[in-house]
């Protein structure tokens, strides 16, 4: 549907601001640099503060970068001011003009575009039944549930066919059944569309569900970017390992490699874990853990006491202490498995496929 | 440097907007030339004389006892009048706030703190010569009393603080409405009684609220020309000094620098207000309220509270309805019936109060629309723009809520009668009626600005974002997103210039020309010469024209405001 999908291009991006508390400047966002695919669905992901609104805010062109250029379909845009530029923003508030009703609110950036009123129409039309909303068009916005604001929200942003769409947190002020079955709508519509689209969340699954890229940001920089699956399996740090999903640390020491695989010894055990490429023989290492790939039973690597054991339905959750490191374990499908009770101990186990070293 | 290219980039796409820039030249030249440029050459007239640069002028007033008298004595009533007002708002908001009122009583509420919006300045010093004075109605055909001086301090602090305090009224009830009530409930959980609760939790809360008002308060009736110019008698205070200066000695340097040291002493008090104060009262009071308030139903604490207010409310309400009344005694202070309708006749017939009506009236109506839109433009930039300029406008606007009117008119004639730095350019507008519109405009802009403001920081900022992203330039987000959004606020704006214009007088008694009769200086010339009919009739007059309008502008907000549907969130 897009008349021509774009991709976004941050050339070393930097943007700076005052505390207003100290006066001093600090760095939102610090030498950014990335590519976005057209067409392709990314996500920034981080903690608050991270610099990833500030980062949509300048592809968007309410901020100006500090350093760096931003590019779009391969053109340079620093200059050019929100309206000039080939991007629409979902908004986190959804920012529905009140005093309009849905057709006019998704109409407002056509007629600005100066279409003629039937091609005007047609498209609100259109678009409105691509995201679920036919024969609501005479509502006041203040007549629609969180969900539906969204969906105009979008449609809205969808009916100027942008070069790239953005979402700034779009799912955060709904509850959590809708943020799910509403993450799942933006995916198809991006997909039916066929449009790039940048979307910010601090939430980590609505980042894996949507994403084909995510970039996690930290301080101002990028910690990592990937697929899902990438940066899942195979964090570059304790940051990243932490923000997306469960996962525990054990802080040991890289023997020696045998293939791909590692030997890493955690306080005196050896344990194998497989593709440590990245880690030389004889480094301090740390082995990320992700606790539904952790395994409790009556022999394995180390003796753990179990302090924490509650049935969760569909696992078994425990709080283990290995000395004076607590991991936490998921055991999926408990049923007929052995339960370790409070206090009992009990030993940890993992397959080297299952553990990574960073 | 780093920051540069930000700043450059916003520079960029600000000039890539060129009704925005066009609009903030626009607003920079206008509020350099008729509110910092009038206020410099005061500074600059009484420092620079004959002799070269000196502080002889300012040594010159200073020594005069009259001078120096008027300095103590506003200082004086004042502070004495910030206190005043602050207690009895206190009360009033305490009340409305706290306490189950009666219907009626809730109604009584609403009146007072509607009629210092509408009143035009010397209606209560008017009623209180004619209640209490020494041919008083209450004083002389009541009491007995011959010889009643209402005249001087007690007369000022007694109208000014019956004037005033509706304001600190409004402000503390906003504030106290703030207060969490489960704050007050966790203290009387734990034992507190409501005493204790109001002077432990409540006050302490409150204080720099109070302090607040007490110093807008202080600010209003130091400016205040009006009601010590009718009932101050021989009491002078600055204001009523340096319009005697001007219009009594032809002293125009001397009065720059009594202006200068007037001036001064509301910024001084402004600065506090607005940067100390202001910004203590929003860290005690960030606290939405939570639900609602389980109001005092106990009759030993509310029916006391509630007489109280109810009595004062009464005896405003008294001394508003005795201006039309007194418009209608055949001879006042002599004869009281049959009421008669003949003064208003005389208005009309022998002093030319058509043409009085009509020039303050035109006036008014060209300088509200102007007023309204300049300050739904300065919020809009103020609010949701940033560009390196908007600080200063900023300031500027706000400083002029600072200027006390008579400070601004004498700034005028120092600045336009001989042209711009005296250089005869621009001369040409003083004595116009141009000037006074700019007055006009001037001297409402800071209200206009401030609800403005409010209502603007109401609305999400990413609404408007929104509609600049979707293509729309300045021009267009503020005709079709902003100014539709904040209509309440522009039509109360335009309703609120209109009624403070007709009913201006501190600067506009200094710059008005023959060629123009304005109302409120009609009443202002017929109250000095004792005149009462014709100055209430004229009063009566314009009270009706002011509320009118309040009422017109309620009607106009039901059916073009923003829709309630907008509203309702």
């Amino acid at each position: 549907m897009a008349k021509e999908k774009k991709g976004v291009r941050l050339d070393h991006i930097s943007k700076i601001y005052q505390d207003p508390k100290t006066h001093k400047d600090f760095y939102a966002v610090h030498d950014t640099s990335l590519e976005i695919e057209p067409g392709s669905f990314v996500t920034l992901l981080g903690p608050s503060g991270c610099g990833k609104t500030t980062t949509l805010r300048m592809i968007a062109g309410f901020e100006s970068p500090d350093e760096g250029e931003i590019y779009l379909g391969g053109e340079p845009i620093n200059a050019l001011t929100p309206n000039k530029r080939d991007t629409a923003m979902v908004f986190q508030s959804y920012a529905l003009l009140p005093h309009y009703n849905i057709f006019d609110n998704v109409a407002y950036g056509l007629k600005l575009r100066k279409l003629d009123k039937d091609t005007i129409h047609t498209k609100v039309l259109d678009i409105l039944k691509l995201v679920g909303l036919e024969g609501m068009e005479a509502r006041m916005t203040n007549q629609l549930s969180g969900g539906q604001q969204q969906r105009v929200a979008l449609a809205r942003a969808l009916v100027l066919e942008p070069g790239v769409l953005l979402f700034d947190e779009p799912l955060s002020n709904l509850d959590a059944k809708l943020r799910v079955s509403m993450r799942t709508e933006i995916r198809r519509i991006q997909q039916e569309a066929g449009i790039t689209a940048v979307y910010v969340t601090h939430d980590q699954s609505e980042a894996m569900a949507l994403s084909d890229k995510i970039i996690i940001m930290e301080k101002g920089v990028v910690s990592q970017m990937g697929t899902p699956q990438e940066i899942y399996y195979h964090p570059k740090n304790e940051f990243v390992a932490d923000f997306i999903g469960d996962a525990n640390f054990l802080k040991g020491k890289m023997l020696r490699h045998e293939g791909s695989d590692g030997i890493v010894s955690l306080g005196g055990t050896e344990v194998r874990v497989a593709a440590a490429e990245n880690v030389t023989d004889g480094a301090e290492t740390t082995v990320v853990l992700r606790p539904e790939s952790t395994v409790l039973g009556d022999t394995g690597y180390f003796p753990v006491k179990v302090v924490v054991s509650s049935f969760m339905g569909a696992y078994q959750l425990y709080h283990v202490m290995l000395g004076d490191v607590k991991l936490i374990i998921h055991e999926y499908n408990p049923k007929g498995k052995k339960i370790y009770a409070m206090g009992e101990t009990a030993y940890i186990h993992f397959e080297p496929g299952n553990a990574h070293c960073i | 440097m780093a920051t540069t290219q930000g700043a450059a980039l916003d520079r960029k796409k600000l000039m890539a907007d060129p009704i925005m820039v066009t609009t903030i030249v626009v607003l920079i030249t206008f509020l350099t030339l008729f509110i910092l440029y009038p206020l410099a050459i005061l500074l600059i007239d009484s420092l620079y004389g004959a002799n070269g640069l000196s502080l002889d002028t300012f040594r010159r007033v200073l020594a005069m006892p009259t001078f120096t008298r008027a300095i103590s004595n506003t200082l004086k009533v004042g502070f004495v009048v910030g206190i005043l007002s602050t207690l009895i708002g206190l009360l009033f908001a305490y009340v409305e706030v706290y306490v189950k009122l009666h219907a009626v009583a809730g109604g009584l509420f609403k009146v007072v703190s509607m009629l210092p919006v509408v009143s035009p300045p010397f209606v209560l010093s008017l009623s209180m010569i004619m209640l209490f004075g020494k041919a008083g109605l209450i004083t002389r055909f009541v009491l007995g009393i011959y010889d009643n001086n209402v005249y001087g301090y007690w007369g000022i602090v007694i109208v000014q603080t019956l004037t005033f305090f509706p304001v600190c009224y409004m402000m503390l009830k906003g504030l106290l409405k703030n207060i969490d009530p489960s704050l007050e409930e966790a203290a009387r959980d734990m034992g507190a009684s409501r005493w204790k609760v109001f002077t432990d939790v409540t006050f302490p809360l409150m204080l720099p609220g109070l302090g607040n008002a007490f110093l807008v308060t202080f600010i209003e009736s130091i400016a205040d020309f009006a009601n010590p110019m009718i009932i101050g008698g021989s009491y002078d205070t600055l204001a009523t000094s340096i319009y005697l200066q001007i219009t009594g000695a032809f002293d125009k340097e001397g009065a720059a620098a009594m202006a200068v040291v007037l001036l001064c002493i509301t910024l001084a008090m402004f600065a506090v207000q607005k940067y100390y104060l202001e910004s203590k009262t929003a860290a005690t009071l960030t606290g939405k309220a939570s639900r609602a308030r389980m109001l005092i139903e106990d009759k030993s604490v509310s029916i006391p509270l509630t007489v109280l207010c109810s009595i004062s409310a009464l005896f405003v309400i008294m001394m508003y309805i005795c201006v039309p009344i007194g418009a209608m005694f055949p001879t006042w202070g002599y004869k009281f019936t049959p009421l008669t309708f003949k003064w208003f006749g005389q208005v009309f017939s022998k002093y030319k109060g058509l043409k009085a009506f009509r020039d303050s009236f035109m006036l008014s109506l060209i300088a509200s629309p102007i007023t309204a839109l300049l300050s739904m433009i300065i919020s809009y930039l103020v609010v949701k723009r940033k560009f390196k300029a908007k600080g200063f406008i900023e300031a500027v606007s706000m400083l002029a809520m600072a200027v006390p009117g008579t400070v601004l008119g004498v700034g005028y004639i120092r600045g336009f009668s001989g042209g711009l730095f005296h250089t005869g350019f621009l001369g040409g507008i003083y004595g116009t009626g141009l000037i006074l519109i700019i007055v006009f405009v001037v001297r409402s802009l800071p209200t206009g600005t401030r609800s403005g403001i409010s209502a603007l920081r109401q609305i999400d900022k990413s609404i408007e974002e929104s509609a600049y992203d979707m293509g729309a330039d300045s021009l267009k987000v503020f005709m079709t997103v902003t100014l539709p959004l904040i209509k309440d606020s522009f039509l109360s704006g335009l309703v609120t210039a209109f009624v403070r214009s007709i009913t201006a007088i501190s600067a506009i008694i200094l710059l008005v020309t023959p060629s123009y009769l304005l109302i409120t200086v009609q009443i202002n010339e017929f109250a000095e010469k004792g005149a009462f009919s014709i100055a209430c009739a004229f009063a009566t007059i314009l009270i009706l024209i002011t509320y009118g309008s309040v009422l017109l502008m309620n009607v106009l907000m039901k059916y073009f405001g923003t829709s309630r549907k907008i509203k309702e969130e």
